[in-house]
């Protein structure tokens, strides 16, 4: 086992019945992923069985220095496709020593919205298309686009081919691949209109796990473009002018909404989203509205309009969902920083649980 | 799996029963190859069990922004070279919501013509050449040329091997052997007589399958000089000048054109080709009068000649056909950038439906 490879890349198993587990949690900023990893003394297969962690919190912004343990509960694992073998990732959410969930623990709530046994009655669906963008490190320019300069006008690049067209395929495919090892429900992916820049969908999941599953979908992402030493972003509108920004549309649909009859119930849900539009943009975002402009696929972000099969709609309606009677609907209103606890649940939340005064 | 490469090469049959459709379809240049993946819940072994797919055909130029559906109906299934285990690559075409082809579907009317009783009993047999130029990235100037400057003249360069004379082999043949893993009938390749230009040949294929094996060379190829950082050209006169242009010569037979007096058959079927010659070179691709010029191995566009072994000809029958009185012949008109199923279809449809008034 000379090379560095060859030890990265070594069957633990074959030697000790330890597993490495590494523990991801979400940072101060409500994007930044931070993860650590502890030697567990055998192959586990819930997390229950998994003990609960802590870490500073002085260094990720989340808790002050005198007082600085942020304790981490495991909530969800998943196969680990950098270490192989036993090894695992754990989904953690983030509380006081005294067990009350820290300010920027948002699963905690959308836990509670998930198991209200209205909301899990009607077993609520997501299916999330995640973009982001490839930028070349130290200059922070998108993959591909020449330094100094900018690509040829948006049009060849949507779902390309070609050295001239894609950038960082080898990205993509590898997390591809990695997603599905882990047990992430990943359903697909594309390059997206603007070069450099390219969507994956998680689902359909449901309630908690979805947003479970695009955290380390992304914590994944992050990892791999560490490796090619790129850099990964969620800014929604990563480069000014005739480009577009980068979204994650969130498709959902409830028991109710995927039988006969459906479709009414999916206009009632829209119209209830409708009247709480203000609400749900403050929580889809930050910047958002560098993207919401109405142009490049997009609605103005002060306006709230739904339309079948629109891109151009705040919510979009399949085709087939129209056809067949019942089906589901795409917010297409959620930035690709949005944070999927926050975005999934209020959803439920207001659709299932919430009536206007 | 501590490289991307260990990701990306990843046999995801050991972990999962699902696999990984990569749906590929024709862009609205009718020459734009796009495609997208989607995970399947297990293998497959014919179109028909995959499910109709849509894309956002406003970013191809395929539909508006407010109505932007676009259906792909999968069509043939090969394997992929590039994710390899039970993953595939689906060839598709593309239909409106109400099930109609859109315009750039030019697969649609060729299986109407390809499923005709007179041509179904005639076993048309086709045999493509594909040519195709390789280019350098950024610049655009053809691989293995100064830039700046040009190469010797024509003469070392056809089916010559050599750092000065040979540019971007290892494409070519890795194009070769991912065609075959992939099931596409791929017979043979060359150096062409410009240099950095090549050529691949997939055939002989029956009927609708000639264009779906095309295709789907075509992207894979798209693929491979992605992979290798240069940009794929199937312009018909990349460089003006004494140097070659590119073509798609389209072999062709039918079943009495195999048997004996099969001569005859033929040259009554050049015939009525040269009685279309206008409506044949009107559908031949785009930029074709570069091409055809009477020089560099071309009959003048406007011209319509036939001969034996006559590499200046429009129809060229070669020298075993005449002796043994029963064949193919060679339509040399198409230019690279043809579309396969408007080529195959309508060389059918003159010399076996088409009546003369």
């Amino acid at each position: 086992m000379a090379l560095l490879n060859d030890l990265l890349n070594l069957n633990l198993s074959d030697h000790t019945e330890k597993i490495i587990a590494e523990y991801i949690w979400i940072g101060g900023s409500g994007m930044d992923m931070r993860s650590k990893a502890r030697t567990i003394s055998k192959p586990v297969s819930s997390p229950s069985e998994l003990p609960k962690w802590n870490y500073d919190g002085s260094s990720t912004g989340q808790a002050p220095g005198e007082d600085s343990e942020v304790i981490i509960y495991p909530q969800a694992i998943f196969k680990d496709p950098f270490r192989g073998g036993n090894n695992i990732l754990v989904m953690c959410d983030c509380y006081t020593p005294q067990g009350e969930p820290i300010p920027t623990n948002k699963r905690h709530n959308a836990a509670k919205i998930f198991s209200n046994p209205e909301v899990a009655a009607e077993e609520p669906w997501y299916g999330i298309e995640q973009e982001y963008t490839l930028l070349q490190k130290d200059v922070n320019w998108p993959l591909g686009w020449p330094v100094g300069g900018f690509p040829g006008p948006q049009g060849p690049y949507y779902c390309a081919a070609g050295a001239d067209k894609a950038f960082g395929r080898d990205i993509v495919d590898a997390h591809y691949k990695a997603c599905l090892y882990a047990g992430i429900n990943i359903s697909g992916i594309n390059g997206e209109v603007m070069p450099g820049q390219w969507e994956f969908q998680v689902g359909p999941s449901v309630g908690i796990a979805a947003a479970d599953q695009v955290w380390v979908a992304r914590y994944i992402l992050e990892r791999i473009t560490e490796k090619a030493g790129v850099v990964l972003s969620f800014d929604p509108k990563p480069i000014m002018g005739d480009w577009n920004g980068a979204g994650a549309h969130t498709n959902y649909s409830t028991k109710s909404m995927r039988e006969e009859g459906g479709y009414e119930i999916i206009k009632k849900a829209i119209e209830k989203l409708g009247l709480r539009h203000k609400e749900h943009i403050a929580a889809y975002g930050e910047g958002n509205e560098r993207r919401l402009t109405g142009r490049h696929e997009t609605a103005d972000i002060n306006t709230f309009k739904w339309g079948v099969a629109n891109r151009g709609a705040s919510i979009r309606v399949g085709r087939d969902t129209e056809k067949e009677g019942k089906g589901y609907f795409e917010d297409r209103r959620p930035a690709s920083n949005m944070d999927p606890y926050v975005v999934t649940s209020m959803i439920a939340e207001t659709t299932l649980l919430w009536k206007p005064t």
